[in-house]
């Protein structure tokens, strides 16, 4: 985009100023990326109290400020400058080249210097480099900005998920402290049972949460070591039986050779636990549970699939962000915390590895990890 | 003896659909729930009830408003209750005091969520007689 920085130039010689402004109006500086251009709009001052009026009155990214001024000197703008306006780059026009000058500019607070005199090449030199240095501090400002509007926006909707709990056992504690069902003790089985599960809903929430926050602060110490993916498997779909049971679901691990990797164990066992218990979840009542744990030279692939509820393209899209939970008529009534997925996402690219998804409405999905099976220390040890 | 009312209550939230059930048929009403936009439309269809409530936010932001204009166009008389998170979760209130409001929401009465049992019952109560008293028409 075509953007334009102000850039003021400040000396009390006219050839010195128009020779400037001859170099640099039509100057551009791109960033070293080129994603983005900048042109100048250059002001002019031919002295301290002008160059001083003119900063008030529009205050600019850049100052190219003559040391030896008539009157108010450079110093003192500068000084005056780096006070009120401390975003602002000062350049120092020092007509000797001593160093004594420019660095006593420089501890003031003047972002560089160039030595009179000096070449329309040199004078471009030194504006590229501070307009470079203003467009990279936007961008980590910009950069900043939205990581904390996603970290309000996760926190808000963290709120709502676990008020929402609250709520639905408040209601039910309310309606059996005022009788609302008559003095039956059996009449109030549901409101107990509902509540039972939105409190365990809220603790899977909570240990969600907590598994997430590991993860992202990368301050848990993982422990690298040789694991077993098939036993890992093993055990996901024996924690799982009892719910499969319950709803005569077939779960079958269809992979029996022993595949082995470089991992943590507690990261592959969440890998593994979110996705059987996803397929166990959103299955119907009679229906099948798949996993292959499936050995390359350089990945281990793990693939769930299911014979369940399914998924639209769209939902596919964004199943694997923060707090995405499908909400139609076939997942009413099946809880989550929406952030399973998510870690799942964010375990496997820990590994270099990545999660993707095939699935068709109403016959089932499949989900598969790709890790990578000897990840190099420096890269898992770095937790992000 | 006369037949219980019928009271048609269509929220996605399963909890709060549990407890206004508890709370209404303790209050002697038939109540006949149903958990989204599309499901209440259909069955609005086969019944007619007394008064229904009707959570604003399901399928779509505005799905409560849907289906009252849908059951007006029905049953013009049968009032409805339209329940909001807006409030607690926006902040903004929303409430139509006023007749013209009234008459452009379509909605006989607005509760903010979360309901308390003796509101909800008191606003039902209220609704059914201002129904009856009403001359036939």
């Amino acid at each position: 985009m075509n953007e334009h920085l102000h850039l003021l130039i400040v000396d009390d010689e006219p050839g010195m100023l128009a020779g400037a402004v001859r170099a640099l109006k039509d100057y551009r500086v791109q960033t070293l990326d080129e994603s983005e251009e900048v042109r100048f709009e250059i002001a002019t001052a031919e002295n301290g109290e002008v160059a001083l009026r003119k900063i008030a009155g529009e205050c600019p990214d850049i100052i190219l400020l003559d040391y030896k001024l008539p009157g108010v000197n450079g110093l003192e703008v500068l000084q005056k400058v780096t006070e009120q306006y401390p975003d602002v780059l000062t350049i120092m026009i020092t007509a000797y080249a001593t160093l004594e000058t420019a660095v006593l500019a420089t501890k003031q607070g003047a972002y560089d210097f160039v030595a009179k005199p000096f070449t329309p090449a040199e004078l471009k030199n030194v504006v590229q480099k501070a307009a470079r240095h203003i467009l990279l501090a936007r961008r980590a400002r910009q950069l900043a900005e939205e990581r904390r509007r996603i970290r309000f926006e996760f926190i808000s909707i963290l709120a709502h998920e676990l008020k929402s709990p609250l709520n639905a056992v408040e209601g039910y504690l309310r309606g059996m402290r005022d009788h609302v069902a008559g003095e039956e003790l059996a009449a109030y089985d549901k409101s107990i049972a509902r509540s039972l599960l939105r409190v365990n809903g809220m603790r899977k929430l909570i240990y969600d949460l907590l598994d997430l926050t590991r993860i992202e602060s990368g301050e848990k110490k993982r422990n690298l070591t040789r694991v077993s993916v098939t036993d890992i498997a093993k055990e996901a779909l024996a924690n799982l039986s009892e719910d499969a049971l319950g709803r005569d679901i077939e779960m079958e691990l269809e992979s029996t050779a022993n595949v082995e990797m470089q991992a943590d164990r507690g990261e592959l066992e969440i890998i593994m636990n979110n996705l059987v218990s996803n397929a166990v979840k959103y299955n119907t009542d009679g229906g099948r549970v798949g996993v292959r744990v499936l050995a390359g030279e350089e990945t281990v692939i793990i693939e769930v699939d299911d014979t369940g509820i399914g998924l639209t393209e769209e939902e596919a899209a964004r199943l694997f962000n923060d707090f995405v939970r499908i909400k139609n008529e076939k997942t009413r009534g099946i809880l989550g915390s929406g952030l399973g997925l998510a870690i799942v996402r964010k375990l496997a690219s820990l590994y270099g590895g990545e999660v993707s998804v095939e699935s068709t409405p109403d016959e089932g999905s499949k989900f598969t990890v790709v890790l990578t099976r000897y990840p190099r220390s420096e890269a898992a040890s770095m937790g992000s | 003896m006369e037949s219980k009312q019928k009271v048609l209550i269509v929220d996605d939230d399963e909890d709060l659909l549990e407890q206004l059930t508890q709370i209404l048929e303790g209050a002697g009403y038939e109540v006949r729930t149903a958990a989204s936009q599309a499901e209440g439309e259909e069955m609005l269809l086969s019944i007619r009830p007394d008064l229904a409530v009707f959570d604003l936010m399901m399928e779509e932001m505005d799905s409560g408003f849907m289906l009252s204009h849908y059951l007006k166009k029905l049953y013009s008389d049968v009032p409805v209750i339209l329940l909001t998170a807006v409030t607690s979760s926006t902040g903004l209130s929303f409430q139509e005091s006023s007749t013209e409001a009234r008459s452009w929401v379509k909605v006989d009465e607005v509760l903010d969520k979360p309901v308390r049992a003796e509101q909800i019952k008191s606003v039902v109560a209220r609704l059914l007689s201002e129904v009856k008293g009403a001359p036939d028409g």
